[in-house]
């Protein structure tokens, strides 16, 4: 897990927020990630990030939950433990389309769920730095990664010049850990405004 | 927006085409009436009245639906639909004209008796008398209730539907915001009352009364639910083409890749809600597997003689569809989508043909011209009316209170 050194921009709407995402792919800073209060039509896109691929990860699951229901029950039924259940064969397959139907519905949705969760890592006592509070609540929050190259005090008076409230850097982990936040942070006392 | 554009100018080609398949229907109209229609036997005349019966009630309950998506956007508040409402408002207009159609035939099958036809087994007295199964059911499957209630359900079809598009064309004019919400307050009593009707017609009775009846000994409570949702899907298939065709036109500017996908996902969802149904009717009778029930499937799969048509109408009324409308792309692509709903119009029609014909006329598939003739007379008219309907007022309700929701919609 790395630290990174971030510029932050808050905006107050959305529309300042856009015009700021064109912007700043245009010249070419590195977006981090913008975290804002409620989901937004059309940001990624603006962002430029690809489809998501949660979907093929659906199908997958869904045909897995098929395949799995369907061998299971034809293994028992045909192999391991034949019935007469009313007379029907041992090869009942309307029966078991219910069945299979289900477990289609249940690993696909279960599984979409935990690879959500792990792609946005997300778990019980698993922690992220948060780069603005207020984020949560009514700010639009633009995060640029200045690590290398751009020089942080360029990057924040890009930012204000484009209509950020509140600018500031930033130093912290990208990555994730276990256990509780520290008080400083969430009081949010360790940020210093650089204007 | 440039006028010319606000109206719908019907082109030339367009009018020759619905003109032309009017034109092969009342040629296939004449040609399988000497065929069939005239004929002594009462097989060729059962099979003559059975193609008319099958498609009348088909394309009058897809033009139908499309009212039906009309009032169910209205109550469910849907704002997405209102750039392109007036396509299924002028489809639901061939609902009256088509209905006289299905009127008349109807009339002519129950008047015409077991002489004329061997469709409905109820209509003649000695046969009920002499069966407890037809007499039990004889206060609902009478021709006196048959009639009275096939007129009704027709007429109170037209005539709530046209109140509903008499109330779009008031959007034309700009409104307060009071104006509008009393505005959509009246949208919601008049569509309540046709989802009302509908519920009572096309959801349970109608099925019942006009295509059910064939087999009047058998009975299947997911028959009518079943039904809606064939002639639902091809209804949303026949809005989706309609909407295509303007939009290649060069109108409905605001109609865009969105509404597209919204009307892809329905007929997607729709797709696996029938196959859902076809599915569950068929479990239900092979576990329970009581002669009484089981007949139905008899000429339909197995060794039925409808056995192929019946496994073709599975496939490209569900796998199609389901596999292929699963992509988002396929969803937003006009030509797939274009494509779909052709399959899905056709296949729905050749669902209807196996439940009339394979109760009809169990013993073989004779699908021919005849069939097709008349289908296409039936789109004719369907594009006729639509055409006409499209032309005299303004495609889009320019101060309906949800036209902005609509533009900027986005899937």
């Amino acid at each position: 897990m790395a630290l990174k050194k971030f510029v932050v921009g808050v905006f107050d709407d959305e529309h300042n927020l856009f015009n700021a995402v064109r912007k700043v792919r245009k010249s070419g800073y590195r977006l981090h990630e913008v975290y804002t209060p409620f989901p937004l039509h059309g940001l990624d896109r603006e962002m430029g990030l690809r489809d998501t691929s949660i979907h093929t990860a659906g199908f997958i699951y869904g045909l897995t939950g098929t395949s799995l229901a369907f061998g299971f029950m034809t293994w028992i039924f045909t192999k391991d433990w034949p019935l007469n259940i009313g007379g029907k064969p041992h090869f009942a397959l309307p029966a078991w389309i219910p069945i299979m139907f289900e477990f289609t519905v249940l690993l696909s949705a279960v599984g979409m769920v935990l690879t959500f969760c792990y792609v946005c890592q997300l778990a019980p006592f698993v922690k992220k730095h948060h780069f603005h509070l207020r984020s949560t609540d009514d700010k639009f929050v633009m995060v640029l990664d200045v690590s290398s190259g751009n020089s942080e005090s360029e990057a924040s008076d890009f930012l204000s010049g484009l209509g950020a409230s509140e600018v500031n850097v930033q130093v912290a982990e990208t990555g994730w850990w276990l256990g509780t936040y520290d008080r400083e942070q969430k009081l949010g006392l360790s940020r210093e405004p650089s204007h | 927006m440039t006028t010319s554009k606000e109206f719908f100018e019907v082109p030339k080609r367009y009018k020759n085409w619905s003109y032309g398949l009017i034109g092969i229907g009342i040629l296939a109209l004449l040609v399988g009436y000497f065929m069939y229609g005239a004929s002594d036997d009462i097989h060729h005349k059962s099979r003559f009245w059975a193609t008319l019966l099958q498609n009348s009630t088909y394309f009058l309950l897809t033009t139908n639906a499309a009212m039906f998506f009309i009032c169910a956007t209205i109550l469910a508040f849907g704002g997405w639909q209102m750039v392109f409402r007036r396509v299924p408002e002028a489809i639901s207009a061939a609902v009256p004209v088509i209905g006289v159609i299905t009127l008349v035939i109807l009339l002519a099958i129950v008047f015409g008796g077991h002489h004329m036809t061997h469709i409905y087994h109820w209509t003649d007295h000695e046969t009920v008398a002499n069966d407890k199964i037809l007499e039990g059911k004889s206060p609902f499957l009478n021709i006196p209730f048959y009639i009275i209630w096939t007129v009704l359900i027709i007429g109170l079809w037209s005539l709530l539907g046209f109140k509903v598009r008499k109330i779009s064309l008031e959007a034309d004019k700009p409104m307060s915001v009071e104006q509008g919400k009393k505005y959509i307050w009246k949208n919601t009593v008049w569509a309540s009352l046709y989802i009302v009707w509908f519920a009572l017609t096309v959801m349970s009775t109608t099925p019942w009364l006009w295509l059910m009846s064939i087999d009047a000994h058998w009975y299947s409570t997911m028959y009518s639910w079943y039904t809606f949702a064939s002639t639902w899907v091809s209804g949303l298939a026949l809005i989706t083409l309609f909407v295509i065709y303007l939009k290649n036109a060069g109108y409905l500017e605001y109609t865009n890749k969105e509404h597209l996908h919204d009307l892809g996902k329905f007929m997607f969802a729709f797709s696996i809600f029938w196959a859902y149904l076809w599915f569950s009717q068929f479990m239900l009778i092979w576990y329970a597997n009581i002669p009484e029930e089981t007949v139905y499937f008899n000429p339909r799969i197995k060794d039925g003689a409808y056995s192929g048509v019946f496994w073709f109408n599975f496939i490209i009324n569900f796998l199609a569809p389901f596999l292929i409308f699963m992509k988002r792309n396929s969803k937003r692509n006009y030509t797939t989508v274009t494509i779909m709903s052709l399959i899905i119009v056709f296949g729905h029609w050749l669902d209807f043909y196996q439940m009339v014909m394979a109760s009809v006329a169990p013993d073989h598939v004779e699908m021919n011209l005849f069939d097709f003739g008349i289908a296409l007379g039936f789109v004719g008219i369907i594009m006729l009316v639509t055409g006409r309907a499209l032309s005299k007022y303004p495609l889009v309700s320019k101060y309906h209170p949800f036209q902005k929701e609509s533009i900027i919609h986005h899937t």
